[in-house]
């Protein structure tokens, strides 16, 4: 062992990073999600490749070979559902993941970066999904990917070729799919997995936030030994900081907590995989076990329901480049989240009850906004997706104007818990 | 467990089928465990539907297998062609002509109860009725002006649609009431919507296979998660005890 170790600081890296690295004792089920989403990118990358032994990238045999897998692979069904479950698993617990991090201010300095990285993977991820959705070549794989793609048409003067380019051919053909394979199976994962590691890298720099906001660490020798936590931390952070008795290992005590929410995770996501991997139609839609018909457009085309809400706001701008800005808009507003929140104190629970209330609004806007974007068009779902569309905006014009002199509670100096 | 399922499935969002406009649905009570009304549907499939659709995604080995068919007898009374029991579920028919004579080519039916829903087929398949303007002399409730004939007719006969008068606002308007059987098929009624159901149960069958194994192999995947939820949690307790 210590021959490695003295080439390789595997031991080194597992204390300073998970044995004894020191997590706030007052995480709560909020904490989980970030586990959950790394367990559940472990499990899109191990299903894809034994999917990837069987798939078949052209326009001609994706769809029978999907089939293949569901019947003749031996348990290529558990393989396929796993995957597909995962797909919106991942969505899931990303999305919760994310208003952990409003609620409790985890973006807030000295998070930015850490935040940043995090809206990268999302991007990336979201791109990841549209190609992954696309290779089933059902009809919603098709006519999705037909919608999504023409939106760069928007662009002006490049727009039109642009499309070209990124279809490979003058339509959505076999050249799109071909090339969405690859960038699905090779190049997002890469993308993603690096960004994780950053992601990671970044937070154990700074340190988890917890429920409170309150800062675990302190100056060096500010603490008395009385104050400071009995648990071994490495020396990484205790060279640096003083620590307070308010945290613990995050192995074991924090990897049981998450065991714990991981067993509940899974208990759904099995219920799902085993007893209604469609989900009604919203994580694998019904017109998508048709094969791809570029003669047929489907009477509604919607794209699956992690991307309705984007989906809701592109619909609710008349103009079609108005609206693709507006959908990025969307996704740029929370990157700068950051910047846009002046506010000094990071929790909701000792700020001001209109950020509580923003935020909750802000999540049902959210929500509703995906209802919209995912249920055939009405007359008053355009008026009500353009209202959403700029209460979802609100939330952060207010958040930017509020935060700036906002009346806090005081934030207790240890945790409360 | 099984309050378990209920609580979960109460908080499912209801399956909604866009396809086929808004015409009632009957609901298919159909039971994937029902190995006789499987086999009976695939007899009626291999009859009556096989000569134009094609389940080109499903093996005849794995159906017999599925179905509890013994092999030489699926081969001799379930397949017509000269393919092995090895091969999919396919016909001769061209495509092409197939889409001259129908208006469109058939559509393979491995995978339609997931695409339509099995309450779709099962109010499909009961909704023929008479219409001398349609080229095969039947159209249907559900799908209006499909180009399909009544491949079923010699068991269900012809039905026409009944349609009584009401007074509207003091106008005489004729509402359509229901479809009535001419009588000429060798079945009544009630069989001919159990055969249906055989039928359609067969088709969710193909849609998914894997189903009945995936929901024997879930029940077990469900009481070891619960066992694993009870000793994780008590060792979290356990590690946690001092901590507070």
């Amino acid at each position: 062992m210590d021959w490695i170790e003295y080439r390789l600081p595997i031991m080194r890296v597992a204390n300073q990073h998970a044995i004894q690295y020191p997590a706030p004792r007052n995480m709560n089920f909020w904490y989980m999600f970030g586990f959950l989403a790394t367990i559940v990118l472990v499990n899109q990358i191990v299903t894809g490749i034994w999917l990837t032994m069987s798939y078949n990238p052209t326009a001609e045999g994706a769809f029978a070979s999907v089939e293949y897998i569901m019947r003749d692979v031996d348990y290529g069904w558990i393989l396929r559902y796993m995957h597909s479950t995962g797909a919106s698993a991942f969505f899931i617990v990303v999305y919760l993941h994310m208003f952990r991090g409003m609620i409790y201010g985890s973006y807030q300095k000295p998070r930015e970066l850490l935040w940043l990285f995090g809206m990268f993977i999302y991007l990336a991820l979201m791109a990841e999904a549209f190609m992954g959705y696309v290779l089933p070549w059902g009809q919603m794989s098709y006519w999705g990917a037909q919608v999504i793609v023409s939106l760069f048409s928007a662009i002006p003067v490049i727009g039109p070729d642009l499309v070209i380019w990124i279809q490979g051919d003058y339509v959505i053909s076999g050249a799109t799919l071909n090339r969405f394979f690859a960038l699905h199976v090779i190049a997002l994962p890469l993308v993603i997995v690096i960004l994780v590691f950053l992601h990671i890298v970044a937070l154990h720099e700074v340190g988890s936030n917890n429920p409170d906001g309150t800062d675990v660490k302190r100056k060096k020798g500010s603490l008395s030994e009385e104050e400071k936590t009995k648990f071994k931390i490495h020396e990484y952070y205790t060279n640096k900081y003083d620590i307070v008795d308010d945290i613990v290992p995050f192995f074991p005590h924090i990897v049981l907590k998450d065991l714990v929410g991981f067993a509940f995770f899974l208990l759904a996501f099995c219920y799902v995989m085993f007893f209604n991997p469609e989900m009604g139609g919203y994580f694998l839609e019904h017109p998508n076990f048709e094969i791809a018909n570029p003669l047929k457009t489907p009477p509604h085309i919607f794209p699956v329901w992690y991307f309705t809400p984007f989906y809701a706001i592109l619909k609710a701008v008349p103009d079609k480049l108005g609206g693709v800005i507006a959908m990025f808009a969307a996704i740029i507003a929370l990157a700068l989240l950051p910047w846009i929140d002046r506010g000094k104190v990071k929790s909701w629970r000792y700020r001001c009850g209109l950020h509580k209330w923003n935020l909750l609004v802000f999540a049902a806007v959210f929500v509703f906004l995906g209802y919209l974007g995912g249920t055939p068009q009405e007359n008053w779902k355009i008026t009500a997706s353009q209202i959403a569309t700029i209460m979802y905006f609100g939330f952060f014009g207010l958040l930017f104007i509020y935060s700036k002199n906002e009346k806090c509670k005081p934030v207790p100096a240890r945790i409360t818990e | 467990m099984r309050k378990l399922l209920v609580l979960l499935s109460l908080l499912m969002p209801v399956s909604v089928f866009a396809a086929g406009g808004n015409a009632h649905l009957d609901k298919a009570d159909y039971d994937l465990t029902d190995k006789a009304s499987l086999q009976n549907g695939a007899k009626l499939f291999m009859n009556y539907c096989l000569g134009c659709h094609q389940m080109q995604y499903q093996r005849y080995q794995r159906t017999f297998a599925d179905l509890d068919i013994p092999v030489d007898l699926g081969s001799e009374y379930l397949m017509f062609t000269q393919e092995k029991p090895g091969e999919h579920i396919t016909n001769a028919m061209p495509a092409e002509s197939a889409a001259k004579w129908f208006g469109a080519p058939p559509p393979d039916l491995t995978l339609v109860a997931r695409v339509r829903g099995a309450d779709w087929i099962y109010t499909y398949l009961r909704s023929f009725y008479k219409d001398d303007s349609r080229p095969f002399g039947v159209n249907n409730l559900v799908f209006p002006e499909v180009g399909m004939p009544h491949a079923l007719q010699e068991l269900q006969g012809i039905p026409t649609k009944a349609t009584e008068e009401h007074m509207v606002d003091g106008e005489m308007v004729e509402r359509h009431v229901g479809l009535k059987s001419d009588g000429t098929g060798v079945m009544s009624t009630e069989e001919y919507d159990a055969a249906v159901l055989d039928l359609v149960n067969y088709m969710v069958y193909t849609g998914e296979p894997s189903r009945l194994q995936s929901e024997s192999i879930g029940r077990y995947v469900m009481l070891f998660l619960l066992v694993l939820l009870v000793l994780v949690y008590l060792l979290k307790k356990e590690y946690w005890r001092d901590v507070h």
